[in-house]
């Protein structure tokens, strides 16, 4: 056994090694060389969600629940996952708008609000305080432990009175070390570079001690694991606990821890303190997100062994489960190793109270303390800091010994695992109005009251009332029968749910009402600018990064300097600016007026010391002139907001621009294509001009310069130079013609006209022709009329052109042309048939083409200009109809137009 | 002994008023009017000269123009190339092609008789 001064003399030194790092880590942060900017650092830090209740508490839920104790440990690996965006965003927050705690946090997200600052201090104070005196507990009965083992009688009644009860003693010890630690001085920024370290160390103190311990009992006392399961299963009571069945609540209760420890790495307030507060880098956050889960493998992987080992050893019971670590190697006399667990467990408690009592402490003095001082002082001209220092202190003690109270009246009837429960669900009460507030800018600050509101009254009237009732302060029958025998309120089985265990109960009824009030006021409510303003700010943290400047008035630099030296200490605030005026190259020593950004940076090293709130009020008083008006303020943000919205329009306009030019690029080339045809009719035209103009110059100059020539040779040149010159002006018609109707400039009069009689005047028209060339002509018309609608003189002028071109085709002498007019599917059919030589089927499409002439069948050219079946396909698709030839070579032609009926 | 010209056009009014104007100048006179029957011409009797179409039926006048030039003992023989197709590009190509000279439709009729005549002297 080991004597009493042994264990204090150790207890005391451990502590005096914790606060040598803590000093040097700080000593080195002064001079520029942080020893915890680094993720390794960073994860051990947040390993302070690791606990006494870990440490002792974890086992003796094992004990009882089998793998029960996991979700505690599941949770806080899921929630890793999610860091890289919940956390990353809270950590840029806090570092852009200096936040200094939970509730800093929350009020300024929601308007900067007071209210809600003093609303999330009070949760948190009397959520936590079943946690701290859980570590205060865990504390002392492990000194008892080490003290009395295995005296048992001893242990259980070692409290007497406030002054023989060591966990008194343990919460005044702590105290001072809090107030050591945390308020040496103000800092603007509220970041504790020496006690991060300090915890930090004690992670890796707390993970090695468990490891020894379960080494030893695992592989020393009992042959490895699977020697200890043996053993296990060979005693119902233990084997029962290897199932999934001993969960008490079942799934839902394994669903509720998960879900509470996942908000409990986030948001309690001594996580928060550490994730965000005491961040230094947002990348850190990378790592840590896989190397923490990584350190909660490794804490939990013995708490299962040293659980069933316990069990085996202790079989009577009368050994609480959750100083099984301790008991085990005291049992076997391994004094110096239990020396080790103790101080293990020594520093999960301590790196807790530690963290949490400042985290506490600041929000006590920022968010409850300083709002009601500063109405009630006014502002006198006093140095501030120092009173700052001692609420602090004030807090700190006051925090501990609202703990020890509660541990004292009330913790002897939980387990270390169901205090820390309680104190989980207080936690997640913040977490409906950070995770809406991050992410969703009409979470209002109303809504955020009431959510905050109900849900910790719920928890308090399902958790924390009843632990006053089973500890015998209220009637028990408030929980078996309600309150004033009313059934419904029953504090357990509230509105008659009674389908939960208690934890999984209040979960559900607060956060239902808490999530549910703050999601329906906010759908409902419209905010105010200032809240506006806020929500933007914290919602697109990444766009504005604090570049948009919210005062408008000028301030002396020196009234902003004496301000922030009240409240930091004049030394802080000397450098604080010093440091200012380096990086923007002002030179404050003459007598120069603030800018906004200058007294915006002195808000915010004050919203450090005092939260943001009093820090809003504080240099309102020193700035001349008006603020900027929340409307005004509201409009910057707008512009800003705009001005993305512009860039993101531009995008979108050079994204249309893009496809515009795309666009422009398929119709030049259609342009160019258009442009090469014109050319190429042009050239075309050109080259069908100047051939009969050949002719006709070339002979008018032979006849001019031969006058002696014969009588009859000159009559035939004549004769030539005639017909040239007549095809040359029906050329020119038809490609004027040709032109215009291409154009849409051709004129049309449209009526109703009998089609037999249009088709009787063409034949009349041409039978001249026909003669000439003694074609006989067929004519297959009805007797009756057929009225169409359409231009008459352009239908003679397809139905002449067709039967010319038949006639021209059709061989001399035995020449046979027909004429017929039919109904067809709905259309009038003209048909134009000839005997002639007929057109091979290449040539079909290409004879309506313009200056496509079939030349190869016949020696020579033929008499036509070649425009006459391009200008009748355009006349016939002008009356929506189609023109067409179907022609076997060496059979004939046929040429049919339809017209729709 | 006279030149022989040979004129290959496939407008017969054009072919009727070159054939009046070489015939007037003394040469001896044939015409064709694609450029496979021009070939042909060639092949049975090398002209001095060839008034050569460039628009024609069947093997057009580049054609014949490359062919000529292609055979050593057809390297004598003068072209002159006439066209309906005014652009200089034409005109270019015709040249390049192994064209002696080059006329556009319509023409002058001295201009083409003054340059036939300085071909052949």
């Amino acid at each position: 056994m080991l004597q009493e001064w042994v264990i204090l003399l150790v207890s005391l030194c451990y502590l005096g090694t914790l606060f040598a790092i803590a000093y040097y880590a700080d000593w080195r942060s002064d001079r520029g060389k942080s020893v915890i900017s680094n993720p390794y650092i960073y994860t051990l830090s947040i390993a302070v969600y690791c606990t006494a209740w870990t440490f002792y508490g974890s086992v003796g839920r094992a004990a009882e629940t089998g793998v029960g104790f996991m979700p505690i440990y599941l949770g806080p690996t899921l929630m890793a996952a999610l860091w890289w965006f919940l956390l990353r965003k809270m950590i840029r927050i806090a570092k852009v708008y200096r936040i200094t705690s939970i509730a800093d946090f929350l009020a300024s997200r929601y308007g900067k609000s007071p209210l809600i600052g003093g609303l999330v201090t009070v949760i948190a104070v009397v959520g936590i305080m079943p946690y701290i005196s859980l570590q205060l507990k865990a504390v002392s009965t492990s000194y008892t432990v080490m003290l009395h083992y295995p005296d048992l009688a001893m242990i259980q009644e070692h409290k007497t009175s406030i002054w023989t009860d060591n966990a008194f003693s343990v919460a005044m010890i702590m105290a001072a070390f809090a107030i050591l630690f945390g308020t040496r001085h103000i800092d603007a920024t509220e970041r504790h570079e020496g006690m991060v370290a300090a915890i930090a160390f004690e992670s890796v103190v707390k993970l090695l001690a468990f490891s020894a311990a379960g080494i030893y009992i695992t592989f020393i006392m009992f042959d490895g694991p699977l020697d200890l399961f043996e053993w296990v299963s060979h005693y119902p009571e233990t084997s029962r606990l290897m199932q999934l069945e001993v969960l008490p609540g079942g799934y839902s209760n394994w669903l509720t821890l998960t879900f509470l420890s996942m908000m409990a790495i986030m948001f309690l307030p001594r996580q928060f303190q550490v994730l965000v507060v005491e961040n230094v880098n947002e990348e850190h956050v990378r790592k840590a997100a896989w190397l923490f889960p990584l350190y909660l493998l490794a804490i939990n992987i013995f708490v299962l062994p040293i659980a069933f080992a316990g069990m085996l050893l202790f079989p009577e019971g009368n050994v609480d489960p959750d100083i099984f670590v301790l008991a085990l190697p005291l049992t076997e006399g391994q004094n110096i190793l239990a020396l080790f667990v103790y101080l293990g467990g020594l520093s999960a408690a301590t790196g807790m109270v530690i963290v949490a009592t400042i985290a506490l402490s600041t929000m006590l003095c920022n968010d409850l303390v300083m709002p009601v001082l500063l109405r009630m002082l006014a502002i006198q001209q006093v140095d501030l800091s120092r009173v700052l220092l001692f609420i602090r202190r004030c807090s700190i003690v006051a925090v501990l010994l609202l703990g020890y109270l509660y541990y004292r009246f009330i913790g002897e009837s939980y387990t270390l695992a169901t205090m820390g429960l309680v104190s989980f669900a207080a936690a997640a009460q913040f977490s409906p109005a950070i995770m809406f507030g991050v992410f969703w800018k009409d979470a209002s600050r109303r809504a955020a009251i009431c959510g905050l509101l109900a849900g910790f009254l719920v928890w308090f009237y399902t958790l924390l009332l009843p632990s006053f009732a089973r500890s015998g302060w209220l009637p028990v029958s408030f929980l078996e029968l309600g309150p004033f025998g009313i059934e419904l309120l029953k504090p357990y089985q509230l509105f008659g749910l009674n389908m939960f265990d208690p934890i999984t109960h209040s979960v559900f009824w607060s956060m239902l009402v808490n999530a549910g009030l703050l999601v329906s006021i906010s759908l409902l409510d419209r905010q105010n600018t200032m809240d506006r303003i806020q929500a933007s700010l914290f919602v697109d943290v990444y766009r504005h990064s604090g570049d948009t400047h919210l005062w408008k008035g000028k301030a002396m630099i020196t009234e902003l300097k004496d301000l922030v030296a009240r409240f930091i200490g004049p030394l802080q605030s000397e450098r604080a600016f010093a440091s200012y005026s380096n990086i923007h190259k002002i030179n404050f020593s003459k007598d120069m007026q603030a800018d906004a950004e200058l007294v915006e940076f002195a808000e915010r090293l004050l919203s450090g010391a005092i939260g943001a709130a009093s820090a809003r009020v504080m240099v309102s008083s020193v700035v001349e002139g008006e603020e900027i008006s929340p409307e005004g303020v509201m409009k910057i943000i707008d512009e800003t907001s705009q001005v993305l919205e512009y860039s993101h329009q531009l995008e979108e306009k050079s994204i249309e621009l893009e496809a515009a030019t795309k666009e422009l690029q398929e119709a030049n080339r259609r342009l160019k294509e258009l442009d090469r045809l014109k050319d190429e009719f042009v050239s075309t035209v050109s080259h069908e001009l100047r051939t009969p103009l050949t002719s006709v110059r070339a002979f008018s100059e032979i006849l001019h310069d031969n006058a002696d020539m014969g009588q009859e040779e000159r009559q035939k040149y004549l004769d030539i130079m005639v017909k040239e010159t007549e095809r040359l002006t029906r050329l020119i018609n038809e490609v004027l013609d040709l032109a215009k109707i291409e154009s849409g400039r051709a004129d049309w009069y449209m009526e109703n006209i009998d089609l037999t009689e249009v088709l009787g005047e063409a034949v009349t028209a041409t039978s001249q022709l026909f003669r000439e060339r003694s074609v006989a002509i067929i004519e297959l018309l009805p007797t009756f009329p057929v009225t169409v609608f359409a231009d008459r003189d352009r239908i003679i002028q397809v139905v002449i052109n067709l039967l010319s071109n038949a006639a021209k085709f059709s061989p001399p002498e035995k020449g046979e042309v027909t004429v017929r007019l039919y109904f067809k599917e709905r259309e009038i059919r003209v048909e134009i048939a000839d005997n002639g030589p007929g057109i091979h089927p290449d040539e079909q499409q290409k004879i309506f083409e313009k200056f496509k002439q079939i030349t190869d069948l016949r020696d020579g050219k033929p008499k036509g200009t070649g425009l006459g079946l391009a200008i009748s396909r355009r006349i016939i698709e002008y009356h929506n109809g189609k023109i067409w030839v179907e022609s076997t070579p060496g059979e004939g032609s046929k040429f049919i137009f339809s017209i729709p009926d | 002994m006279p030149k022989y010209v040979l004129i290959v056009d496939d407008v017969p009014n054009i072919v009727l008023s070159l054939v009046f104007l070489m015939k007037k100048e003394g040469y001896e006179v044939h015409s064709v009017s694609n450029g496979e029957e021009a070939m042909d011409a060639v092949a049975e009797k090398i002209p001095d000269l060839i008034l050569l179409d460039v628009m024609m039926p069947r093997k057009d006048g580049y054609e014949v123009c490359q062919e000529l030039r292609a055979k050593p003992e057809w390297k004598d023989i003068k072209i002159l190339m006439l066209t309906a197709k005014g652009r200089d590009v034409e005109r270019e190509k015709g040249l390049a092609l192994g064209a002696d000279d080059y006329v556009t439709k319509p023409f002058a009729t001295q201009e083409l008789v003054e340059k036939v005549k300085a071909l052949l002297s």
